[in-house]
């Protein structure tokens, strides 16, 4: 298990490198650059900025600083904010994105995986088709359309929540929270009654049910370690689409996340934020699935390392 | 014999005359969601084929056209005249620009079902291809390309669709539409290459495959003739299911403006317009919206009852 965590870890290196390589060929093969935006700079500023930030040197020695500076982990200093750091930005929008996707994520399996047994205990019921259905709508209505009509009811017609802004850990998440939750907690508990159902077809549960324990037990302690399997393995990849639709609830909610730092900085062309951006998501989300991937081994006994 | 779609379902041929796809259409009639879903889509289709020549004849309105008159020049709700009476003109309402939002509505659903159709398409190709070799090949070259998939499954992949459309969009409306079938494709074909790579791996043992090994068929030919057809139940369920998902990234690229460029229009440009008005004029971001709701529900249910339509021991129990 130890090894297997280890070479994780140092795969995860190159991994990451050839993302940021990507990312930095993209930004390179890419007609324009920082200094060819809508204000035009006197060609002298041009020359000393360049020669400032080391743009004047030959592409390799670019490059390789970029990869050096990825592997010590500190970005340089935006291009846009020429007096901040990219690592301070990032210290700044992380716990932002952070915190609306943890929350959005607990909520989600905390009304997911409820709803979806429930479906899956009384299969076939009204109680099932209207909690799918529902768990539909949730799948098919586009964040940037919920969120707004969130907005639109809570803030701007009743005016019981904030409609945006960041506050801290305020009431003014909730809204956000609840955007950005929707469509996991459709999947989750559509996952849970698929993944229930399954399991509660086996053999393990006929004896369990053959030796007499009530219903209730027979959720609680066989089926849904078996039955959430597939809820745990989807959440490697929800990260990865959680980080995706962060950027649209960020800027519907005017959240100083780092999603809505990513596309300005896309917008502005600001090399070394989006170069730190995505080597911090990068890493984030490789942690993160194997993390997903030791817990799968500890609950699944069948999985070995 | 030689045929393969008859050695796969040999219990089939016991009861007379029904083929996997004929019992399938039978089942898919009975799932009255997914009916109804086909029936909502055929609405949708029609509506943005059909409908733009239509209201260009009625009321002379089309996608990007601005009244000449001042007055006309403003935002006014569904089924409103400019007098403010009841009114059939507009039942979408008008835009800032008093365009007519229906027009520009099903516009967007032309785009937006166009880049999802096309970028499954690509998807499809890619991910068969892809998986069919892993498949078939099997041994090293099979496990070092599922690593692959693998790999590109646990990285920020839309961060990567982002720059490339932030850097290289922009150009054309019609170039932003190839880059973005290309992109979108490009990114959302990994679920489908393994579900190809399965169904090859369990089909290529059968003794079809065999016989037509036998009778000197080459590889490719026997991936493309004996394995891809028979793998097609699976892979039209999921395709039919990356649709919306494609519609879905398509709408979140142009509500951040990196996607579908003006003058033309998608369901997710028009959300991004109507959503800076959404306080004072909301039916602005609910029109485009809600159609774009409608129609991924629609393709969700026809997605999840083809799916139990030709697949029906997933839903038995």
């Amino acid at each position: 298990m130890l090894k297997f965590i280890i070479r994780r870890l140092l795969v995860t290196v190159p991994m990451v490198l050839v993302v940021v390589s990507i990312t930095w060929g993209l930004i390179r093969l890419a007609p324009g650059n920082f200094y060819t935006g809508e204000k035009a700079i006197p060609p002298a500023i041009e020359r000393n900025l360049r020669e400032k930030y080391g743009l004047d040197r030959p592409w390799y020695v670019q490059y390789g600083r970029m990869i050096g500076n990825t592997l010590h982990g500190d970005f340089g200093s935006s291009l846009k904010y020429p007096s901040t750091s990219v690592n301070s930005i990032l210290a700044n929008a992380v716990p932002v994105s952070a915190t609306i996707g943890t929350l959005a994520y607990l909520l989600a399996l905390l009304v997911g995986i409820p709803s979806g047994a429930m479906a899956a205990l009384r299969q076939n019921s009204t109680a099932d088709y209207a909690s799918m259905t529902v768990a539909m709508l949730g799948i098919s209505i586009p964040n940037f359309v919920l969120g707004p009509l969130l907005v639109l009811v809570f803030s701007l017609t009743w005016f019981w929540l904030p409609p945006a802004r960041w506050n801290g850990f305020s009431p003014n998440l909730i809204l956000p929270v609840l955007t950005l939750s929707a469509i996991y907690m459709a999947y989750i508990a559509r996952l849970t009654r698929s993944g229930l159902l399954e399991v509660l077809r086996s053999n393990y549960i006929r004896t369990a049910r053959a030796k007499g324990l009530s219903d209730r037990e027979i959720l609680v302690r066989h089926a849904l370690r078996g039955g959430l399997l597939p809820v745990l393995s989807f959440s490697g990849p929800a990260l990865v689409f959680i980080i995706t639709d962060a950027v649209v609830v960020e800027r519907i909610f005017a959240l100083p996340g780092v999603g809505n730092y990513f596309i300005n900085a896309c917008l502005n062309r600001d090399e070394p934020l989006i170069i730190g951006i995505v080597a911090f998501t990068a890493i984030a989300v490789l942690v993160f699935n194997l993390v997903v991937d030791v817990a799968y081994a500890f609950v699944d006994p069948r999985v070995r390392y | 014999m030689a045929n393969g779609l008859e050695a796969v379902e040999p219990l089939e041929g016991i009861v007379a005359g029904t083929s996997l796809w004929a019992d399938a259409w039978w089942r898919l009639r009975r799932n009255r969601l997914a009916m109804v879903g086909l029936v909502v889509l055929g609405v949708v289709v029609l509506a943005s084929l059909a409908g733009p020549p239509i209201i260009a004849h009625t009321t002379g309105y089309t996608y990007d056209y601005i009244p000449s008159e001042p007055a006309l020049i403003r935002a006014m709700p569904p089924f409103t005249g400019p007098d403010g009476h009841f009114a059939w003109t507009h039942p979408m309402g008008t835009d800032n620009a008093g365009r007519d939002i229906l027009a520009r509505v099903l516009l967007g659903g032309r785009i937006s079902l166009l880049v999802g159709i096309t970028s499954t398409l690509v998807s499809l190709i890619i991910g068969t291809t892809f998986g069919a070799t892993a498949g078939y090949l099997g041994g090293r070259v099979d496990e070092a390309m599922m690593r692959i998939v693998d790999v590109l499954y646990a990285l920020p992949y839309m961060m990567i669709v982002i720059v490339l459309l932030a850097f290289f969009g922009n150009q054309s409306p019609f170039g932003q539409l190839i880059l973005l079938f290309v992109a979108l494709g490009a990114v959302s074909w990994l679920t489908m290459a393994r579900i190809v790579r399965g169904q090859v791996m369990s089909l290529k043992s059968r003794d079809f495959v065999q016989a037509a090994r036998a009778t000197g068929v080459t590889p490719v030919r026997i991936v493309l003739r004996h394995l891809v057809p028979n793998a097609l139940g699976p892979v039209i369920v999921y395709a039919t299911l990356t649709v919306p998902s494609v519609m879905l990234l398509e709408a979140f690229l142009s509500f951040l403006g990196l996607g579908v460029q003006a003058p033309l229009a998608s369901w997710g440009s028009l959300s991004a317009d109507g959503i800076q008005n959404i306080a004072i004029f909301p039916w602005q971001l609910l029109c485009p919206g809600l159609t774009m709701a409608v129609t991924l529900f629609s393709l969700n249910f026809i997605g999840d009852g083809l799916r139990d339509a030709l697949d029906p021991q997933a839903r038995k129990s």
